[in-house]
């Protein structure tokens, strides 16, 4: 006998397809956030699910620290060319140079440096609803977050009150200078973006799987040795067998041993892992309400 | 994270509880017990212990996610945790069980399969589990389990859990909740959480994990009624394939019941009747798709359809009316008050609506209806008549969740004011082009 059940693959894809769906129907300038990481990889892929055989009515936008891993950049420029859609990409460095975003003194990392950045592009194209590739299961912030998550005019997330989310009815509804952030991707874990890229086939940045890399210990983890951030005198510095389990600026992703070459690798190496994703981004150890604080702020 | 090297499906379940039930503290042992949790995640445990805990973990902690909330001891919003076993994946909901807070348990009981309701064994069914139970029941919950928690402070006494059970069966004739089940558990210690407890030898049943693991959910969606609210209209301008620039395809969830190629249908409110050509995949076309399975329809007809129709089987035809009867979930501190306008979402469209009257509220503790009621306040639960500005075509909740449900919005603000529950409808839906045919 035919099953009429979805196995939790389909049942995330279709909550997701759905939600694609809820908003090119009620936003007036939606954009997908692509950076080319794992999680919006998926996002393009639901895309296609969803509007296909259509053109994707979104344009990507990139929100570039100007510390990406060189791979990431050329895997983030071909798969938007190859999907024929159009890519918009805002640098930090072009934010410095025009004075919207100030270094903090002796900050090298740029990860704050994004948040004036992506309000300015929303507020330069007029996006109404960026979609982003967020998870609930990434960190204790996310896990409070609506699919569709409301933002005032600066730009803040305030997490006392957000609107109920209830069955599959959005309120997609703004008054002018609002935005929304839309996370179709929320109820996805690492294990099933990974189970969802084997399944469909989907090609990522090579970083992801094992490759040799100068490596440096640094804050109680492996970070790529770079022009940018120097090994000092007194850093361990090794080469190594490293893939990447999250991909944030290159100065501060840190690097996994691991022999982990396709998929099922990974998928392997996940279900034994001991420590979460997010652990091994030097960004969210600052605090324990490091992502919150962003995330009122701003943050995707 | 559990690899699950063959497919397995997704359990959604919500807990709720107060603060003092230990739902947290169940929750942290599902996941700690079921190996969900990291090192980072325990360290960061121990490292809160230290500086606030006096050194003591609380696997509350885990749950408790915001800043505001670990500083006021209290969960102020519906948090989402994931884990998994080689049978299942799991999606919990994790709700406070504050009176104020009736919002929250119904945002998360929403989508739930399933509901735990915590009973402390020292103080038994108290005012606030029934209020748990007559949500999950008003929600129309399929499954609900009664954790009868803390059974170690009561001597593991099965004459206590027996007490328990009957102070609960007594009121759940009046409730729509076909399966539940009873568990006796120490979620401080882990007893039948995951692991059977040599305390109660007198218990036969599965662990709290196990009945997780094994409950049937496979019939908790609508397979019967065929409904696809159109959500978006594919037209391509410049398709992918070139065979495909004439194709119009209408894309949505399918809201209920299995739909195939060469079905006969009707397209409400308008009425035009056409046939099932094709149904749309990125994966190719296929012969069937069932509910919740997100597709593209190609009729044989072209029609003028658009956002909020509804395709539905030519058979077998839901309800219409612009005069609704609902029972209403209250989310907003500004109270409800009959003749205000409101937005109202249902399914894929957006109309204006006015309630018109408050017929009563139900009093959650005793599922009594009050009437002569003036306004709904927040956390209220009542029922309502809606006047809308078109007709909604439309099903009873108890039939299916996703046609028979919806929400208001208030204009200005943009809140999201109501969650609301439609009662089975009076009339069938009628074209409006009865002479219509093609």
């Amino acid at each position: 006998m035919k099953s009429y059940h979805l196995d939790h693959l389909d049942y995330l894809e279709t909550e997701a397809i759905h939600i694609m769906r809820e908003v090119a129907s009620e936003f007036e300038r939606p954009a997908i956030l692509f950076s080319g990481g794992k999680d919006s990889i998926c996002l393009l892929r639901l895309a296609e699910k969803a509007f296909r055989p259509s053109d994707i009515p979104l344009p990507f936008l990139n929100v570039a620290t100007g510390h990406e891993f060189p791979e990431l950049l050329e895997f983030r420029d071909r798969r938007a060319k190859e999907l024929g859609a159009k890519l918009i990409v805002r640098t930090v460095d072009e934010a410095l140079e025009k004075g919207f975003a100030v270094q903090a003194p002796g900050q090298i990392s740029r990860n704050q440096l994004q948040i004036p950045v992506l309000l300015a592009a929303i507020e330069e194209f007029r996006f109404d609803c960026c979609i982003g590739g967020a998870r609930r299961d990434e960190e204790k912030a996310r896990a409070k977050e609506r699919f569709f998550s409301f933002r005032d005019s600066f730009g803040q997330w305030d997490p006392k009150n957000q609107r109920p989310e209830i069955w599959n009815l959005y309120n997609g509804r703004l008054n002018p200078g609002e935005n929304m952030r839309v996370f179709p991707l929320s109820n996805w874990t690492e294990m099933d973006v990974w189970e969802y890229i084997k399944r469909e086939k989907l090609e990522v940045p090579s970083i992801y799987f094992s490759h040799k890399r100068r490596c440096v210990r640094r804050g109680g983890q492996w970070v790529p040795d770079t022009e940018l951030m120097p090994a000092k005198a007194n850093e361990e510095v090794k080469e190594m067998i490293v893939r990447v389990r999250t991909i944030g600026d290159i100065i501060s992703t840190g690097c996994v041993e691991s022999p982990a070459a396709n998929c099922d690798d990974i998928i392997a190496e996940i279900a034994v892992a001991r420590v979460t994703e997010r652990g091994s981004r030097a960004d969210d150890r600052v605090s324990e309400a490091a992502m919150e604080d962003r995330k009122k702020a701003g943050y995707f | 994270m559990t690899a699950t090297p063959h497919p397995v499906d997704l359990l959604r379940f919500n807990t709720c509880g107060s603060v003092d039930d230990g739902k947290s503290t169940l929750i942290g042992r599902l996941l700690y017990d079921s190996k969900s949790l990291m090192e980072d995640q325990i360290e960061a445990l121990e490292r809160s212990a230290d500086i606030t805990g006096g050194g003591q973990i609380n696997l509350a902690n885990l749950t408790d996610g915001l800043r505001a909330e670990r500083e006021q001891g209290i969960t102020i919003d519906v948090a989402y945790r994931y884990f998994a076993t080689p049978h299942r994946k799991f999606i919990i909901a994790d709700t406070p069980g504050h009176v104020q807070y009736t919002r929250n348990m119904v945002t998360g009981a929403s989508t739930a399969n399933l509901s735990i309701i915590l009973i402390d064994a020292r103080q038994g069914v108290i005012e606030q589990s029934r209020r748990h139970a007559i949500i999950a029941s008003l929600l129309r919950i399929p499954h609900l389990v009664v954790a009868i928690n803390k059974m170690d402070l009561v001597d593991w006494s099965e004459e206590r859990f027996l007490e328990i059970k009957d102070q609960f069966d007594e009121f759940l004739p009046r409730l729509d909740i076909k399966d539940v089940k009873f568990i006796p558990v120490s979620a401080l210690n882990g007893d039948n959480i995951v692991t059977a407890s040599e305390h109660t030898p007198w218990y036969p049943g599965p662990t709290l994990l196990g009945h997780l693991e094994t409950v049937h959910i496979a019939s908790d969606w609508n397979l019967n009624n065929f409904r696809f609210p159109v959500q978006w209209v594919n037209r391509p301008n410049n398709p992918t394939d070139k065979n495909l620039h004439d194709f119009r395809g209408l894309s949505g969830q399918v809201a209920g019941g299995i739909v195939r190629v060469g079905q006969k249908i009707m397209v409400l409110p308008s009425g035009f009747s056409s046939t099932i050509k094709q149904i749309w995949t990125l994966d190719g076309a296929v012969e069937e798709a069932f509910s919740p399975q997100s597709v593209t329809l190609v009729l044989e007809h072209d029609l003028d359809i658009s956002r909020g129709d509804v395709i539905v089987d030519a058979e077998d035809l839901p309800g219409s009316s612009s005069d609704l009867h609902a029972k209403i979930c209250w989310m907003n501190p500004r109270p409800l008050t009959p003749g205000k306008q409101y937005l109202l979402k249902h399914t894929t469209q957006t109309v204006k609506a006015a309630v018109t009257a408050i017929e009563n509220r139900i009093n959650i503790s005793t599922f009594d209806k009050e009437e002569g009621i003036a306004e709904l306040s927040m956390n209220d639960l009542g029922e309502v008549r809606i006047k809308t500005a078109k007709p909604l075509i439309f099903d009873g909740y108890a039939s299916n969740r996703l046609t028979g449900s919806f929400i208001l919005i208030e204009p200005g603000t943009n809140a999201t004011v109501a969650a609301g529950m439609l009662l089975p409808p009076t009339e069938v839906a009628r074209p409006e082009y009865k002479d219509f045919a093609i």
